[in-house]
């Protein structure tokens, strides 16, 4: 059973159809790549998934590990094992960036039915991941987010996801506003978590990112729907000819 | 309609209001059969003060001071004295206590409670007592020296009628002095308990606190209801700070919702004196707050701390009046309000720097969340600079719970209560950020994570979330 199928998916923003039958099936253990023009509902299919309820979606199902994912709340998905990095991740003044992890670790872990984590069990994990993303400790007892620079928000994102360990996690442009050093630490962050069991949907804008994380799949949403779908050699041509040729493809004239 | 009938429903209006003045007549009559074994100076003050009471009556909306706030309904309602001690036991004030509180004195009804009070060991030089017994002449070694000058010396009674209502009504309440370089390390807990009986009763508490050069101490008013029925707690307290005096005053309202509640705090404070002012409305149905610090000495600070947090139809005003008198003063307002449903907040924030006060540097700002389309704030600064070289700012914010924020927390598994409350409870906390006594800050946080879940759990998700699309703009500059 494939871990998450879209089938047929409409959505749309303050009566605009953003997505226009997006369908895309993924298996646990593969990484699948989106990549596509501004504005094509790249970010739109993500809160979608995540369960954002500014959007509406007016047809189609999404199943994800056999349930049916629309009508999870966000908090449901979450505990369901689905994480997404956020493209524009959202400061939280007053609330400690450590305490408001381990609140979202026991929010799950109570949904699961397992114990709470206390401090001890805690701090361990947590300084071995911030590790692995290089990550100052100090940035830790700030609140959420606030006053981080674009690059830390998005390690910080990718901490969360070390932290929770989702079946499925997305990254919407998690690589946008990083450096190649920070591209590198991020995309080894990533590499360490992959396995058979989790999925990972990597929506980016550059092949430098696919060189890192190197996807099993690539596909191309444009104006609300996937035109292409390949291996990574797809990212490949893309950079080289643009988005203009999938889109001329797309188009039945 | 028929000019009888006009003319008897003027009656019936007149009736209806002449009646209820008339129990403060009762109220001031029964007092003085009492026969308290006052100095005529307390008993003049008194009378002054019910004269200007029975003269300007209640203030109106039309008066500056009152344009949010309107007490037709606590005019109308006839509040008598509590006849007798209510009996209340030590069992019943328990969930009241403060953990970690140097001594602790309780008023039921506005009478003081020795059997469930607690001053047993009293830290050194802070002395504590009933100020009706410190005022009973017939008592030896009370009526200490000076208190003529300081009793009555600072709240204006022409000012303010329910300073004269207070003034003309009071019956007891807590009389502290600091002595000369005492640190008092832990909170002396003032608990003024209403206890509602048949009839709707009113309180006046009395407190002064003098806090002498170089001492330091820290005094949580905290106003509590036994009982559903309603109430009126008109309180006045005098605080008098010396010469590099420290005091912080915290005042804790959770009265129940049938409860009106007005309270002054005045303040004066001497050279380098500082104070930190702490106001957490949780509670009452119409609460004003006026809280008035006079710096009164050079280089005296002060801090203006509050939280609001107001639902149902609950009404909280906040008059904050921080007047500089000399040179190199510094003072600071901060105000959060958190309003839902039909709940109607106020914040009225003077500054008045006199001529004197050059190099004054005062500032002041009002944030406030409306989780309602129906909750209103209404936010007033206003400055009155009568001297040229001072730094005055000021600034309020209105607001909603940012969908995106929820979103982010939902997103990561915090259910839609939690995440709202932890939002909440965020906003709130920049105001305990700044209470600096361990216990009485404990004590207020306790307070506030209650009072924020239950908020929260009664929050009806669907409608609210309809409700965020119409008002994005979020975080509007209005001052
Ligand atoms: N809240 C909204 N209201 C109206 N239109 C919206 C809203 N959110 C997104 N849109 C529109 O939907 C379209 C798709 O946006 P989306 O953010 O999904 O694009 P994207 O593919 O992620 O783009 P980018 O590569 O720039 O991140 C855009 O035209 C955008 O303007
Ligand atoms: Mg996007």
């Amino acid at each position: 059973m494939a871990l998450l199928e879209i089938e047929d998916l409409h959505a749309s923003v303050d009566g605009h159809e953003i997505l226009k039958g997006v369908n895309l099936t993924l298996n646990a253990g593969e990484v699948h790549s989106i990549m596509g023009p501004n504005g094509s509902g790249k970010s739109t299919l993500a809160q979608v998934l995540a369960r954002r309820e500014t959007y509406a979606v007016t047809q189609g199902r999404v199943l994800y590990d056999g349930k049916d994912l629309l009508g999870m709340k966000p908090e449901e998905a979450a505990c369901e094992g689905l994480f997404l990095a956020f493209q524009y991740p959202v400061e939280i003044p007053g609330i400690g960036n450590a305490y408001f992890l381990r609140t979202a670790m026991n929010a799950i872990r109570k949904y699961r039915g397992e114990d709470e984590l206390d401090a001890m069990d805690f701090l361990p994990v947590f300084r071995e991941r911030l590790k692995l993303l290089e990550m100052d400790d100090a940035l830790m007892n700030r609140s959420v987010n606030e006053g981080f620079s674009g690059g830390e928000k998005k390690r910080n994102e990718i901490l969360q996801m070390a932290m929770l360990e989702p079946k499925l996690a997305i990254l919407d442009e998690t690589d946008s506003g990083l450096d190649i050093d920070a591209l590198r630490i991020v995309a080894h962050g990533v590499n360490a978590m992959r396995s058979r069991e989790r999925a990972f949907l990597v929506i980016t804008h550059y092949q430098r990112l696919l060189d890192f994380i190197v996807p099993d799949f690539v596909h191309v949403l444009v104006e609300g729907k996937i035109v292409r779908s390949g291996g990574p050699e797809l990212a490949l041509e893309l950079e080289e000819k643009g988005y203009g040729w999938t889109e001329a493809q797309a188009q039945p004239a | 309609m028929s000019g009888a009938i006009e003319a008897e429903m003027r009656r019936e209006t007149m009736a209806t209001v002449a009646k209820p003045m008339d129990n403060y007549l009762e109220a001031y009559g029964e007092l003085r059969a009492l026969e308290r074994r006052e100095p005529e100076w307390m008993r003049n003050l008194r009378d002054e003060a019910w004269e200007l009471f029975r003269e300007k009556g209640f203030p109106t909306t039309h008066d500056e001071d009152w344009r949010f706030t309107s007490v037709a309904a606590l005019a109308r309602t006839p509040f008598r004295r509590a006849a007798s001690h209510a009996a209340v036991t030590a069992k019943q004030i328990e969930a009241h206590r403060l953990d970690g509180s140097a001594c602790r004195l309780v008023f039921v009804n506005g009478r003081f409670a020795p059997g469930i009070s607690d001053a047993r060991s009293l830290p050194a030089g802070l002395e504590i007592c009933s100020l009706a017994r410190a005022l009973d002449c017939g008592m030896e070694g009370c009526a200490p020296t000076g208190i003529e000058q300081q009793l009555g010396g600072y709240a204006d009674v022409h000012r303010d009628v329910f300073v004269a209502l207070n003034t003309a009504l009071w019956e007891d309440g807590a009389y502290l002095r600091i002595r000369r370089g005492a640190a008092i390390k832990q909170p002396v807990h003032l608990l003024y308990v209403t206890a509602s009986g048949d009839e709707a009763r009113m309180i006046h508490p009395r407190t002064l606190v003098i806090v002498e050069d170089a001492s330091q101490v820290a005094v949580v008013e905290d106003y509590v209801s036994l009982g559903e029925g309603a109430a009126m707690c008109n309180s006045v307290t005098e605080l008098v700070a010396g010469q590099d005096a420290a005091v912080s005053h915290y005042l804790v309202e959770r009265e129940n919702l049938a409860s009106f509640n007005l309270s002054t705090l005045r303040v004066e404070l001497g050279r380098g004196a500082r104070l930190a002012s702490h106001s957490m409305l949780l509670g009452g149905g119409l609460v004003r707050n006026n809280v008035h610090p006079v710096l009164a000495g050079e280089g005296a600070e002060c801090l203006v701390n509050g939280l609001f947090v107001g639902e149902g139809r609950q009404h909280l005003d906040n008059y904050m009046l921080v007047e500089h008198a000399k040179p190199q003063g510094s003072s600071r307002q901060f105000y959060n309000g958190i309003l839902d449903e039909q709940a109607h907040g106020v914040f009225h924030g003077r500054i008045v720097v006199h001529p004197d006060a050059q190099k004054t540097d005062a500032k002041q700002t009002n944030r406030n969340l409306l989780l309602s389309d129906e909750a209103r704030i209404d936010t007033k600064p206003q400055l009155e600079i009568h001297a040229d070289d001072v730094k005055c700012t000021h600034g309020a914010t209105i607001g909603q719970i940012e969908e995106e924020a929820l979103f982010y927390l939902r997103s990561r598994g915090l259910d839609e209560v939690a995440a709202r409350n932890l939002l909440l409870y965020a906003f709130a906390a920049e105001c305990l950020e700044r209470m600096h006594e361990a216990p009485a800050r404990a004590f207020a946080e306790a307070l506030i994570r209650k009072r924020l879940l239950e908020m929260a759990r009664r929050a009806h998700p669907a409608a609210r979330l309809a409700d965020q699309d119409e008002k994005a703009q979020n975080w509007e500059e209005v001052g």
